[in-house]
């Protein structure tokens, strides 16, 4: 494969940044550290600061207190055009008035690439995203597939040591986009460029990056690889943003290293306790709760919470269901293909283990709809 | 076989075409009068009156003056209108409204009193039947179109490509150069036509500020046909006429090309 030479990514570094717009503060007081080479996803619901962060890192706003570094230099006061990175946009922003190869070719002749090297390169860089037989098409003769393949070839045609992206799957279907998703996966990996990649979709994020960072109102949550996200989330807010969840709330004690919660007139035990004097919830994953008929099979040790199914959908590889517990809350389970199918309205009991439970302190910012 | 009621609409049509054509097209026949007279129908066959237009220096001077004028006024009120169309386009909406405003009024006041204020400040600054006068008053009524045709351009051009530009390393004036302008020329080209036409066909201001020295051609047409009733006046219709079909032909071929890429 033909792919641009290997570059050495750039780390980045932003210590104590803050962006306020008058009275707003777009961004409120964030560290992120991204290493040489690595995947790094910035999720977050819209107006949480991902956006912001990357306009920042790019130039093309600049950060009203804090500290950025790109490869080990300051760039606060530099503009865009100087900062030699990357960027593909949502809307592609090809040029319609240049051909898909002029439009690669474009920054290599700001660069004073000259001839046949810089034929050459807008070739290896079509080459890379499969796109080498339409140099002679206009923009508006592709598809936006297509399009968003070119213009990644002109974020890359030109060896930035870091290549931003920001949602740039957001207005293509789903099939496309999860090639796409590959193909820019395929691509880091040939590369060894930084990206840095803006989503709303943690899906996505959890398919293309090394390490993720969660924003929320102008913070980061948490920073940490999609497994770390998932299993030990550090706050309510992450844990329901990343993966499904059930979030238990109730009454609650500790007992020696347990916590115990009461829900109605269940009891369910927690391993471990929470550090100081929040109020603590329950977060469960839906793969680890097995859906029982009322009262049937009880294995020790077990929570059981009874319930009656909501909702049951069929989704091919399995099933999934939800289940109007006692006290309201709905629980989400996920029953592979084999096991016993359950109706709506059936009399169900939801049975998970103690281990299973990842407790968390209470926070209402983290009960926003998430979309 | 066409209903009646659209054999009607037909025919209405051209009914309104002929009455849009014909003041136009009566100057033709009158160009080739063999006497010396704006009669319609003319009579007898010459050519006399095209040789006039060619060798008289009363008629080649005023043409050339007006080519002149005409030319400077549409490069600066061009670049001036231009300028004027992105700070409109680009001031926050409330004051770019009102400057938008301010800067068509010479389309909307009346030429006559635009024309005396620009006689009365000529008097005194002496500029009456100078080409710095002319240009000057021409460009004050030829911003306006320019300003129009520019901003269409502008309001649907995509400011995200200016972004992707200075992203990929291109700074403030390259960006200009190699991406805002070769996707609003079109506008910059018919506000450069707009901005010829005003000037080279215009007649009120031109009677106020012309002198014995320094005529234009509408001031010469008008001038001859009050004094002479000669028809080199239809000969220089027909040329103008034929000029300016080419132009506009010209154009939509052009506009055609561009529209199958």
């Amino acid at each position: 494969m033909n792919a641009p030479q290997r570059s050495t990514g750039a780390a980045i570094e932003i210590r104590k940044a803050s962006k306020r717009y008058g009275a707003f503060t777009a961004l409120n007081d964030i560290d992120l550290h991204i290493r040489p080479g690595e995947f790094m996803t910035l999720l977050g619901p819209s107006g949480s600061g991902k956006t912001t962060t990357l306009n920042l890192i790019a130039g093309f706003t600049d950060i009203s207190s804090g500290a950025l570094e790109i490869g080990g230099k300051s760039v606060t006061g530099l503009p865009s055009h100087k900062r030699n990175i990357g960027v593909v946009f949502q809307h592609y922003a090809l040029f319609p008035h240049m051909t898909v190869g002029k439009n690669v070719a474009y920054p290599l002749t700001l660069r004073g690439i000259k001839g046949d090297d810089r034929e050459r390169r807008v070739k290896r860089a079509l080459d890379m995203v499969k796109m080498a037989d339409f140099a002679h098409r206009y923009p508006n003769e592709l598809s936006g597939g297509q399009q968003q393949r070119v213009a990644l070839a002109r974020a890359l045609v030109f060896d930035p040591p870091l290549l931003l992206m920001d949602e740039p799957l957001g207005a293509l279907d789903k099939k496309l986009r999860e090639w796409l998703q590959l193909e820019i996966k395929r691509i880091h990996r040939e590369l060894g460029t930084t990206f840095v990649y803006v989503t709303h979709d943690q899906e996505e994020a959890l398919v293309l990056s090394d390490r993720i960072a969660v924003f929320n109102g102008g913070r980061i949550e948490q920073i940490g690889t999609g497994r770390e996200l998932y299993d030990n989330p550090a706050t309510l807010f992450v844990g329901r943003f990343i993966g499904e969840s059930t979030v238990l709330r109730g009454a609650s004690d500790v007992s020696g290293n347990d916590t115990i919660m009461t829900i109605g007139s269940d009891r369910v035990v927690a391993h471990g306790r929470l550090a100081g004097d929040a109020r603590p919830v329950m977060l469960l994953r839906p793969e680890r709760v097995a859906l029982k008929r009322a009262g049937a099979d009880v294995v020790t040790g077990e929570n059981r919470l009874s319930g009656t199914i909501a909702e049951a959908i069929y989704l091919g590889s399995g099933s999934k269901y939800e289940v109007r517990l006692n006290d309201g809350t709905i629980a989400v389970v996920r029953s592979p293909l084999g096991a016993s199918d359950f109706a709506i309205g059936d009399s169900v009991d939801i049975a998970f283990m103690p281990a299973d439970l990842i407790l968390l302190p209470d926070d209402a910012s983290a009960d926003v709809t998430l979309t | 076989m066409p209903s009646f009621p659209r054999i009607l609409l037909g025919l209405f049509c051209l009914l309104v075409a002929v009455l849009l054509l014909a003041p136009t097209l009566v100057v033709i026949p009158m160009s080739f009068n063999g006497n010396k007279s704006l009669a319609f129908p003319p009579v007898g066959f010459s050519w006399q009156w095209y040789g006039n237009f060619f060798s008289n220096p009363d008629w080649t001077t005023s043409f050339t003056n007006s080519l002149i004028v005409a030319l400077i006024v549409a490069v600066v009120a061009t670049v001036v209108g231009t300028l004027a169309a992105f700070g409109v386009t680009r001031a926050a909406a409330r004051t770019g409204g009102l400057l938008r405003a301010l800067l068509i009024t010479p389309m909307v006041v009346p030429g006559v009193v635009l024309a005396i204020g620009i006689y009365a400040v000529y008097l005194d600054t002496h500029l009456v039947g100078t080409v710095t006068g002319f240009v000057l008053a021409h460009t004050m009524l030829a911003i306006p179109f320019v300003l129009i045709a520019v901003q269409a351009s502008l309001e649907v051009f995509d400011r995200r490509l200016e972004t992707a530009a200075s992203s990929l390393g291109a700074g403030r004036l390259t960006v200009f150069r190699t991406v805002t302008l070769p996707l609003i020329l079109p506008g910059i080209l018919s506000g450069a036509l707009f901005a010829f036409i005003t000037s080279f066909d215009e007649i009120i201001v031109a009677l106020f500020i012309t002198s014995p020295y320094l005529k234009t051609l509408p001031v010469q047409i008008y001038s001859s046909i009050t004094r002479d009733a000669d028809p080199t006046v239809a000969a220089v219709g027909t040329l103008l006429f034929l000029a300016t079909s080419l132009i506009i032909i010209a154009g939509l071929l052009f506009g055609m090309r561009r529209g199958r890429t």
